[in-house]
């Protein structure tokens, strides 16, 4: 179980996230959605301690996480998939995947990761940079994978990627979660692809969080609302 | 040049080319190492002349302590002095790093002064315990004398041991560059240092490492320097110029262009010395740099991706 208590990020004196606090169940999918500037990425980024926050706890089945530095709380249990991918561009894909590694301990990159993404095993000898925008984002997802996370945190993944592989991105998410029963959080705007793999949503304004709903009781009109400018 | 045979010209062409080697191969050693701590975090560091003195003078008190107390080992003093010189000028930077530089990240202009202001501590620390006179190690006696292909080109063998070291070395920092898992650290936190915290690398504790690798490098520049000069408190300085060269002119985080930059300038310099005066040799190389930097700014070699 993945908890947060009353976090807040600010940028000098202006507070962004207001007092957040909330819960994902293992092998649960919670997305959050909200407009550009509404603090998806500084909330996501806070949660992996890129930004300074004050949070009252941030924890992992029951491990207290809050005051950690980036790299230990991936080795506590968190991943994260940047928005823009921001995959290393003059490491090969094998390389690039190899990074996530350490943390896991092992020796080489698991059968299972080139399963998911055939594609990279095709490439996996090409510059990372010399990559389309889809085949990044696999690239970034995969070398999160690698370090055996009980969270799984992605921003934006669809951003600037062709729909037929959003439904890809989607299916492998979705398979993922079979697999390894994990906690996925992932922060959206394309409310198409997030009802393929969400249970829960709750939509972002302004660093507040104003409405949840379960997938099934989702009212596609009004989250579309807030999404809208 | 009219007054010279052609058998001649061949032959200072040879020995000005080897004696270019050697030079090649101090500034190659330094700018390794100030190459790969640029690279790694940003920071120029301006004591790293000081480290490779460092190096020399371990060398030098080895070369004491051995002639002193064990003279029958005068014959392999100086492999251990190599080592040694690693890691003491490695143990230094380490500390180096822990104390002073990891609290200037981010503040470029700051760590250039800082580090200077070591350069003089350790300049003048050199001068108070070793004098201000230079100083030179008695070197074993298999790397005295000199090579003679054919009868007028000599090339001293202490130049070719300071080369073959040099290629160790080099291909030491590249396997462990390409092939380690210190190495992908690096490279992954040269590109995206927060992404890389964020997929699981200590980046400090890579800094650390780093620092310490690249002063101790400049450490085993020290030893090698030993044999082609003598050295004083202000040695390093005198490098550390030509140093900064070697790295802008091959583009950072190049390790080729490290390389060929290194020998590109110290053979132009070695080979120009003999026929006109040092420091005109040393005018026309820079002019020479400066003309090709303008056109190329990013260097002989970089690497080109999409970003």
């Amino acid at each position: 179980m993945f908890e947060v208590e009353n976090l807040q990020v600010s940028y000098g004196q202006s507070q962004v996230i207001h007092e957040l606090s909330f819960k994902a169940e293992k092998n649960e999918t919670l997305a959050i959605m909200g407009r550009n500037g509404m603090g998806k990425t500084t909330l996501f980024k806070s949660l992996m301690g890129i930004l300074p926050s004050q949070t009252t706890r941030i924890g992992i089945d029951g491990v207290d996480l809050t005051g950690m530095e980036s790299h230990q709380r991936v080795a506590n249990g968190i991943a994260y998939v940047p928005q823009g991918r921001m995959i290393f561009p003059n490491l090969t894909v094998q390389e690039n995947i190899e990074t996530g590694l350490q943390v896991s301990r092992m020796k080489s990159i698991p059968e299972e990761i080139f399963s998911l993404f055939p594609v990279l095993h095709d490439m996996r000898h090409r510059k990372g940079g010399n990559l389309s925008g889809g085949q990044q984002q696999q690239l970034a997802i995969a070398r999160a994978l690698v370090t055996n996370p009980k969270v799984l945190l992605l921003d934006e993944p669809t951003e600037g990627i062709q729909p037929s592989i959003i439904k890809d991105i989607a299916k492998v998410l979705n398979e993922i979660r079979k697999m390894r029963e994990i906690t996925i959080i992932v922060s959206e705007q394309v409310l198409s692809f997030t009802m393929d793999i969400a249970d829960r949503i709750i939509v972002i304004e302004k660093g507040k969080f104003i409405h949840e709903d379960m997938r099934a009781d989702v009212n596609a009109a009004m989250i579309k609302k807030y999404l809208t400018v | 040049m009219g007054e010279f045979s052609i058998q001649e010209l061949t032959s200072i062409l040879a020995m000005q080319g080897f004696a270019g080697i050697s030079l090649f191969s101090v500034l190659l050693l330094m700018a390794l190492g100030l190459a790969i701590i640029f690279g790694q975090m940003g920071v120029i560091n301006m004591a790293h002349g000081e480290f490779m003195a460092m190096g020399a003078y371990t060398t030098y008190l080895l070369s004491v302590v051995t002639q002193t107390y064990f003279p029958e080992f005068m014959n392999y003093y100086f492999l251990v002095a190599i080592v040694a010189s690693f890691l003491v000028a490695g143990l230094f930077g380490y500390i180096t790093e822990f104390v002073l530089i990891r609290h200037l990240y981010k503040r470029p202009l700051d760590t250039l002064l800082a580090t200077w202001g070591l350069s003089l501590i350790m300049q003048q620390s050199f001068r108070s315990i070793f004098g201000a006179r230079e100083v030179s190690p008695t070197l074993p006696d298999w790397l005295m004398g000199s090579w003679m292909p054919t009868d007028t080109i000599f090339i001293p063998i202490n130049g070719m041991f300071v080369l073959g070291l040099t290629i160790v070395v080099t291909l030491g920092v590249y396997i462990l560059m390409f092939r380690s898992t210190w190495g992908l650290n690096v490279r992954a936190t040269t590109q995206n240092r927060v992404m890389s915290g964020a997929v699981g690398i200590n980046t400090k504790q890579v800094d650390r490492l780093t620092f310490a690798l690249g002063c101790g490098i400049a450490g085993i520049a020290g030893a090698a320097f030993t044999t082609i000069a003598s050295t004083g408190p202000t040695s390093g300085s005198l490098y550390i110029v030509d140093t900064f060269m070697v790295v802008v002119f091959g583009g950072a985080a190049s390790l080729f262009g490290t390389i060929a930059s290194a020998f590109t300038i110290a053979q132009a310099q070695s080979i120009l010395e003999f026929f006109i005066s040092g420091s005109m040799a040393k005018v026309f190389t820079l002019l020479a740099l400066v003309i090709i930097l303008m056109m190329r700014p990013e260097g002989l070699f970089s690497i080109k991706v999409r970003k």
